[in-house]
This record gives structure tokens, sequence and C-alpha cells, in this order.
């Protein structure tokens, strides 16, 4: 199967796009944000729906205690703001107020990873999958593309308990399906392949895409798994797919200490030990660039997974 | 209002405060105990609730504690208001139990909405429930305690400034102005200043209960406050008590903020405080 770019787009208005559907269809979703408005895609929820919009100013621990309160009455608060200052900034907050006192808030963070790109490292979370994974409870989620991102807004409206939703800020290939149906924790196979395991999440799906057309090109079947669920991981995916390829390359935009490659080489440790490795930052803070510089500086486009799945195959026994 | 049985009650809540932490020798009985008379106010004079607990509490006043430390009074209090048997007191942060050192949500103990502990949160949670409230043309209140200490915590500010700005008035917040922390006094630990000319300023009505451990102070008080309630700005209740109160050797120090007495002390501050009510 070949996948298409629809039209470079960025995820962050596929939540925007998403909050518009969402503000028109469910009376129970009311969204709050930390003076970014504009960079969350809001401006037609609000538009439409003024009295459940809060803005709370640039104050993101309060913002995540009034959701946490808007939950009790029934509403489902929905807070947006950079990953950064979704997760770091207020990580007792959410911890204390939210996963702790099982609320059901929807975290949204737009900009996250090193692709938010000239701002530089103060803005560019790289650790953000890692404290959300941790907290009981919270469930993980970085779509891939425009599509995707809109397709899990929806769903995670439906879903009774806190969410982190990451998505972020450069336009990028949009691809998979319009008006799909996303199901939380369900994997998905985009390509079907035996050599290697490429699991991807967030903007690397697309680049795992692009290094599988390469590697056929070396004879080497990749078959490539977007995880846009981190937590919870679908571990039977991941095992079904190595018992075929024996071999995994995990690939995200984030530190590679707590981040989806480590869920998955939890996973494999227990059920099946599979050689991994590992596309992602290694332990490191990022700096400003434009987003492609970027990630090819932190090698975390498709010429690097190439060379990941060359050198994992290679540790197959 | 029956002022006799409120006082009976008042004195057998010092009495489960007192046991409770005794018994597990640990918790915090100088906040509980200073709270004491404005928790047996808040629940039998003040809030209109269904101990028929719902989480949405619709059409209900709502309650939230912040400075959940001082757990031993709500969880006293809540029992004794009906929400729970008394005989649970017991359990007070032993295993497997729902009342949990701090309050949480977590073991679905009714009566509580949020998890408190790390301080300086529950004011932000309270806006939010009052928000909720006013999105379902719910007209009932929500009220809200806070230690004074507890204020040093940056979030307040921003919840406070959220409040006067976006005039949340169907809130009243309440301040334990206790003087005392864990450290010693707030003036040498980090002066807090003027509290109520603060919440003035960030545009708060701002009531005074310069008798916090009188049950007819606290009932009047609290009901002007009420009265201002709906007339756009958010409540501050200053309510000014002795951390310790009913135990002599208790009063007037930080000593007890979270220490429970020993065999000894139990006896003399029981004494102080004799079985009106029933023990649990």
């Amino acid at each position: 199967m070949k996948y298409i770019d629809q039209g470079q787009k960025d995820t962050r208005s596929g939540f925007g796009d998403g909050m518009t559907e969402l503000g028109r269809t469910n009376p129970k979703v009311v969204a709050l944000c930390a003076d970014l408005i504009g960079s969350l895609k809001l401006e037609t929820f609000i538009e439409e729906h003024p009295e459940r919009f809060f803005q709370v100013g640039i104050a993101e621990a309060n913002m995540i205690g009034i959701a946490a309160g808007l939950t009790i009455g029934g509403k489902i608060p929905f807070t947006t703001t950079f990953a950064n200052f979704s997760t770091g900034r207020v990580y007792d907050q959410i911890r204390q107020s939210v996963a702790y006192s099982g609320k059901n808030v929807k975290i949204c963070a737009s900009h996250a990873g090193i692709t938010l790109g000239e701002d530089g490292a103060t803005h560019q979370i790289l650790e953000d999958i890692g404290l959300m994974k941790m907290l009981p409870g919270m469930t993980v989620i970085n779509p891939c593309d425009y599509n995707q991102t809109k397709a899990a807004t929806l769903a995670i409206a439906e879903h009774d308990g806190p969410v982190y939703l990451r998505f972020g800020r450069p336009k990028v290939a949009n691809f998979t399906p319009v008006d799909q149906t996303f199901t939380i924790g369900k994997a998905l196979h985009l390509l079907e392949g035996t050599d290697v395991t490429i699991a991807a999440t967030g903007h690397l799906v697309w680049e795992a895409l692009i290094a599988a057309e390469a590697l056929k090109e070396k004879g080497i079947y990749a078959e490539v798994i977007n995880i846009h669920t981190i937590k919870p991981l679908d571990v039977e995916a991941i095992l079904r797919s190595v018992e075929k390829t024996g071999c995994l390359v995990s690939a995200e935009e984030h530190n590679y200490l707590g981040g989806l490659g480590e869920s998955i080489a939890r996973t494999l440790t227990m059920h099946k030990p599979t050689p991994q490795e590992f596309i992602a930052t290694k332990d490191t803070f990022g700096e400003s660039g434009t987003p492609d510089q970027l990630m090819e500086k932190y090698q975390l486009n498709a010429p690097a997974i190439v060379e990941a799945a060359q050198k994992v195959i290679k540790r197959k026994a | 209002m029956n002022l006799t049985y409120l006082n009976d009650l008042t004195v057998q809540v010092r009495r489960d405060i007192l046991r409770m932490v005794h018994r597990v020798n640990s918790g915090h009985p100088g906040g509980s105990l200073g709270c004491t008379e404005f928790m047996v106010a808040l629940y039998q004079e003040l809030m209109e609730y269904s101990t028929d607990f719902t989480m949405d509490g619709h059409n209900e006043d709502l309650f939230f504690l912040s400075n959940g430390h001082i757990s031993p009074v709500l969880y006293s209090i809540l029992a004794r208001s009906g929400y729970f048997d008394v005989a649970e007191l017991a359990t007070f942060r032993k295993i497997n139990s729902r009342l949990q050192g701090h309050p949480t949500t977590h073991e679905h103990l009714p009566g509580v909405r949020i998890a408190s502990g790390s301080l300086g949160q529950g004011l932000s949670v309270a806006i939010g429930a009052a928000l909720s409230k006013k999105l379902n043309n719910d007209s009932k209140i929500v009220y809200s305690l806070h230690g004074d200490g507890e204020m040093q915590e940056g979030q307040n500010w921003e919840a406070i400034m959220y409040a006067g700005s976006k005039k949340v008035d169907n809130l009243i917040a309440t301040v334990d102005l206790n003087g005392q922390q864990i450290d010693g006094s707030t003036a040498n630990v980090m002066d807090l200043g003027d509290l109520g000319q603060k919440f003035e300023a960030f545009g708060w009505d701002v009531f005074h209960i310069k008798e916090g451990n009188k049950l007819e102070a606290i009932v009047e008080g609290m009901k002007q406050a009420k009265a201002k309630t709906g007339r756009q700005k958010p409540i501050a209740v200053i309510l000014h008590t002795v951390m310790g109160n009913g135990v002599d050797f208790m009063m007037h120090t930080h000593a007890w903020h979270g220490k429970a007495p020993n065999d000894h002390q139990l006896a003399t501050a029981l004494a102080q405080n004799p079985e009106t009510l029933g023990d649990y």
C-alpha cells in the first residue's frame, strides 16, 4: 500500500478543527487556554461558544486546577497550551488534582518536541511523554498527522478519564484517511513487512513510511506500525509484528529515556526479548533551528531510521 | 440554631481528632482543632447538601478542603453529618482505609471531591466547580478552606487573580488565619502581610471573622458573607483562629501542627473535652 500526502498541514490544526466539531456536537466539552489561543487554533470554538471557553492568562497551574473543578458538575474540560507548559510546569497539579483525583480532564499540548524549532530548548519539551505515562490512570496519545489528530481529539471526549494529547507546530504530511475512526490503545499497521518492525509515533510515522520505501530499494521489507497511543500500549500488535520480523526500531520525537521506545523495550523484555534500536533524542536538550535542520541534527528522520533498521537487522541472532 | 447541640458536636469532633491521631501516632491535630468550630458551623448551619453523595453535586453547596493535612476534622464532621459510619474513623491512616492521611477521591470516600495535601491547589479547583455551577444554572455556593501558611504557594495568587478578574461570585473562600506553620509563626517563616487587603486588591469582597473559634460568630459572619454572593465579586473570609483550640497545651504554638499526643497527653486533652455524643 502506498500512502499519499494529501497536503501539508499542522497537527495542531487537526486539534483546533476537532474542537470546533466537539463544540457543535458535545455541549459538555469546555476549553481552557493560557494565553495561546492562536497557537492552539481555538478561534472558531471560542467564537461559536464563548460561554464554554475560559481564558486563564499565563497561569497554567491555575488552569489545571480549574479544569479539575469543572469536571465536578459534568463538564469535559480540554486544557490547552504548549507541551512544556502543559506537563513539566504543572506536574504536581496534574498529579494530585487530575490523575490521583481521577478527573476527566483532557490535557492538550501543542508545540511538542524539537520541531517547535526556532524558539529553542526552553520550549522544546522532549520529556513530556515520560512524565505523563508515569502517572497512574493517564492515557497518552501522540497522533501522526492532521487527520489523525482531529480524530483523536473527538475520541478522547468519549473516553472517561484523564488524557494527555500531544501534537505539534510544523506543517507535515497529512496521509491518514479523512474522518477515520480513532480507537484509543489500538495501534495501526500501515505496512506489512517481514524483515524489521518500525514502531513510530507522532511526526516520525511519516518518516518511517519514507524509510520503508528506501529500505525496499535495498531489498529490506519493513513493517510499519503507527503507535498513536503510547499508554495503554498495544502490546499485542507489537508482539505479533516482532514474532514475524525478529527486530524492531522505535521512532519518536522525544528523549529515549521515558518515551515510546522504552515502553516497547519493557514489553519486549517481558514477553519476547528482541533486538531494538531507538530513534529518539539521546538524553539531551534541543536548540534553535528549523524543524528539518533539527530533525536531521538529532537523527529523527527517515535516513536515521534506515540506518537503525539495517543495524538492528544485523543484530538478529 | 441549636447551640447546645452544636457545642456538644464541637467537643465530640475534638475528641475524634485527638483519638484518631493518637491511635496511629501521626496526623495533624493543631490545624484540625483550630478549624473544628468552622467545620461544625459549615456542615450543620450553613451548607445545603445531600449525604446521598454524588461527585457532581448538582443543586447542592460544595466544600473543598485545600489544606488537606487537617483531614481529621474533615473526616469527623463528614461522618458525624451522615456521609459514612463514625466507626470508620478508627481506620484513619491505616492500611486499606478510605481515610487516607490526606483526603482523596481515590478510595471513594463519600463527601470528598478532590485530593488535597500538596498545598495551594484547592482554590483553583473550587473556582472550576463554581464555574461548572454557573454553566449548569445551579445557584448553589462553593465553599473552600485554606491554611494561612498555604497562601505562600504561588498557585493561590493565580487563582485569586482569576476569580477577581472573572467575577466568580458564587464562591466563598475561607482562610484559616492561625498565624502558625510547621517551622514557626507565619510572621517569621514568610510574613503574609495583610491577607484581607491582598484579596481586596485582587477584586474580592473580604469578611473578617475575628472570633473564629466561636460558633455564633462564625455562623453570623458566614451568613453575612453568603448574603454578598452573586454580586460580581468572589468572597474571602479571613477566619481568625487559634491553632489547637480546645486543648490548653496545644494552643498558641506551632508545636502540634503535625504531632500526635502520647497516652498521657491524650488523657489530659480528652479530660478537657468530655464525651458528649458518643465516641466512635
